[in-house]
């Protein structure tokens, strides 16, 4: 304590950080939530479920998390490999990539939108040649994936970079040195320590993706039973001045991304313990 | 400390003293395609205001989808006065804020639609699929361009002129939905908005057909290079679309702007007004008062139905057709 009071802050005392700290947190982010959230049990169980089990409501919520889920599942791969190579290789242009990768952090999601739907269009450069094959990306279930992967990508590689600056070669090349095959050192030594921060980073993307509304409005088509994404309904009944009907929707995505939490926070913990007694 | 206090203080006080000292700022909160319209009209109506009362008046326009900016002056967005793409909107102000008289539409000369516009089809050069009216929209290989009128003022408008033209065509309620449920069968994309959907079309080369407001289409058309590329059909019926115009009785009082804001609104119906909508290629509610009659020539004769007439006013079509389980809604059936 005597140390602690003899070196200066830069910041005034743990009281008042804290304070200023969760009283922002509160009202700018607590607040609207309980207030969305005392909305919804307001409209009491059946309400909600009324307005959940609309067919049109069970086919946006279908594809927002289907697609989400696709969507995390693929950045948490590419995302993978990315941080893999830009943290392990030096190259021409590696700062560059490190970079690139948090432009989908910086960038107005419109102009994510607007950009990804110029190139898949099926007038676009990529997208005229899938549409010489009659295959659509933009206006259809593909191009909505495209769009959540390309908002997601950051949140897996950032995850993941910190771990594999810590993961030290000595770890793969004792493997090696014990004999395991490339495939072995992959499976039983770096995926281990990996899978904390890809879980991590997958579930913050699947959040994400399934709230995005700027990047893929422009992309999906928005064809009601076919390519109209849970954001845009809120969206529209909201347009329809039914207040309700949109609160229902938000908060079974609140849920979603309250459970996503958790499960960020929980997964760190529950593998540990797992390896702990596995060891 | 202390010193600090009172600075603090005496800046608020000369900021909001020199705020109430400042001459009048109205709001105007709009609808998207009167962005350059405003402009204009913003510039000529602060000029005459100077010349007749000698204040200064600032006009502020804000612009966006018509649904979305009537929600945001029911949830606080202080607007002077709206002028949106349909009544509905505005009503709904007047119901759901009860920021203005239920009446409003008759303060106004023509049900306070200073101007209207009406719904016309911009094809690809040449018109290679043939498109001549309603009826072509619904066949097999027509991609049709219209945003959803769920989100957008203008696609209620279209949607209400196709329905128009099939209760005229087939006169059975049946037939008439199934017209349009094959019409929006070929609807590929479904922009918010119109500006999105004019995009589509125009940009992504989607669709043989936009269905669009004359004065988007005629705007569109304004450059030579696209009306190089682009051509307008005019279908044999179509719907008066009546944008409307209105003050907002609560805000104007909480801002001592109400003269200011009915003159401006007024302004609109001057010959000056009638004009400048005229030159931005909305069809002048007056056009007796515009001398251009060039300007005028631009508009094609065609046979309009009004919102009234054909289907009993906004209150009742908004009811029947776009609110949740409305015939849009029936249009759009899981499995159809």
């Amino acid at each position: 304590m005597s140390i602690a009071r003899r070196h200066r802050r830069p910041l005034p005392g743990f009281g008042i950080s804290l304070g200023l700290g969760t009283a922002w947190l509160g009202v700018v982010v607590l607040l609207p939530l309980a207030a969305l959230s005392v909305r919804a049990a307001g409209l009491g169980a059946d309400g909600w479920l009324r307005a959940i089990g609309d067919p049109r409501v069970q086919a946006a919520l279908e594809l927002s998390f289907g697609a989400a889920l696709l969507a995390a599942f693929i950045a948490a791969l590419v995302g993978a490999l990315v941080a893999w190579v830009v943290v392990r290789y030096r190259f021409p242009g590696r700062r560059l990539l490190d970079a690139l990768v948090d432009l989908p952090f910086a960038l107005p999601t419109a102009v994510a939108g607007i950009a990804l739907t110029a190139i898949y269009a099926p007038n676009g450069s990529v997208g005229r040649l899938f549409a010489e094959h009659d295959i659509k990306i933009a206006y259809a279930t593909p191009g909505i994936v495209i769009a959540l992967v390309f908002i997601g990508l950051p949140f897996a590689v950032r995850t993941l970079q910190p771990v594999l600056e810590t993961l030290g070669r000595e770890q793969e090349e004792a493997a090696a040195s014990l004999g395991a095959s490339r495939f072995t050192t992959l499976r039983r030594v770096i995926v281990p320590e990996l899978l904390p921060a890809l879980l991590t980073g997958f579930s913050l993307a699947f959040a994400r993706g399934l709230g995005e509304y700027g990047s893929v409005i422009f992309i999906a088509g928005n064809l009601p039973f076919k390519t109209e994404i849970t954001p845009l309904l809120i969206t529209i009944r909201l347009e329809e001045y039914d207040y309700d009907g949109a609160v229902a929707i938000a908060a079974l995505l609140l849920v979603a991304s309250f459970a996503c939490l958790l499960a960020i926070n929980a997964i760190p913990a529950l593998l540990s313990h797992g390896k702990r007694s596995d060891g | 400390m202390k010193i600090r206090h009172s600075l603090l203080l005496s800046a608020l006080v000369l900021a909001f003293g020199a705020a109430h000292a400042a001459d009048k700022t109205l709001l105007n909160v709009s609808y998207d395609p009167t962005r350059e319209l405003y402009e204009d009209v913003n510039r000529a109506f602060a000029a005459q205001w100077k010349r007749q009362t000698g204040e200064t008046l600032t006009i502020r326009a804000s612009h966006g989808g018509s649904g979305k900016q009537a929600r945001a002056v029911i949830d606080g967005l202080e607007a002077d006065v709206v002028t949106l793409a349909l009544s509905a909107d505005i009503d709904a102000i007047a119901d759901k804020g009860k920021l203005l008289p239920a009446n409003w539409q008759s303060r106004l000369p023509h049900n306070s639609a200073p101007y209207t516009s009406t719904i016309v089809f911009l094809v690809r050069k040449g018109n290679p699929k043939k498109i001549r009216d309603w009826g072509d929209l619904a066949k097999p290989g027509v991609g049709v361009i219209t945003p959803n009128p769920k989100t957008s003022g203008g696609a209620r408008w279209n949607y209400l002129a196709a329905w128009a033209w099939a209760s005229k065509e087939y006169r059975e309620g049946g037939k008439v939905v199934d017209f349009l449920t094959r019409l929006f069968k070929n609807v590929p994309v479904l922009d918010t908005g119109a500006r999105g959907a004019t995009t589509t079309f125009v940009e992504r080369g989607i669709g043989d057909v936009l269905l669009a407001w004359e004065n988007e289409a005629l705007l569109t058309l304004n450059d030579a290079d696209t009306r190089a590329k682009f051509e307008i059909v005019v279908p044999s019926i179509s719907i008066k679309a009546e944008p409307p115009v209105a003050w907002v009785d609560k805000n104007v009082a909480r801002h001592g702007t109400r003269k200011q804001a009915e003159a401006y609104l007024r302004f609109l119906y001057s010959p000056q007004g009638q004009a400048l909508a005229a030159k931005h290629f909305y069809r002048p509610a007056e056009p007796d008062k515009v001398a251009d009659k060039a300007a005028l020539a631009r508009f094609p004769a065609v046979d309009q139905v009004t919102i009234d007439g054909a289907f009993g006013g906004w209150k009742k079509a908004q009811a029947e057709h776009f609110a949740d389980g409305g015939f849009f809604d029936r249009i759009y059936r899981p499995g159809s």
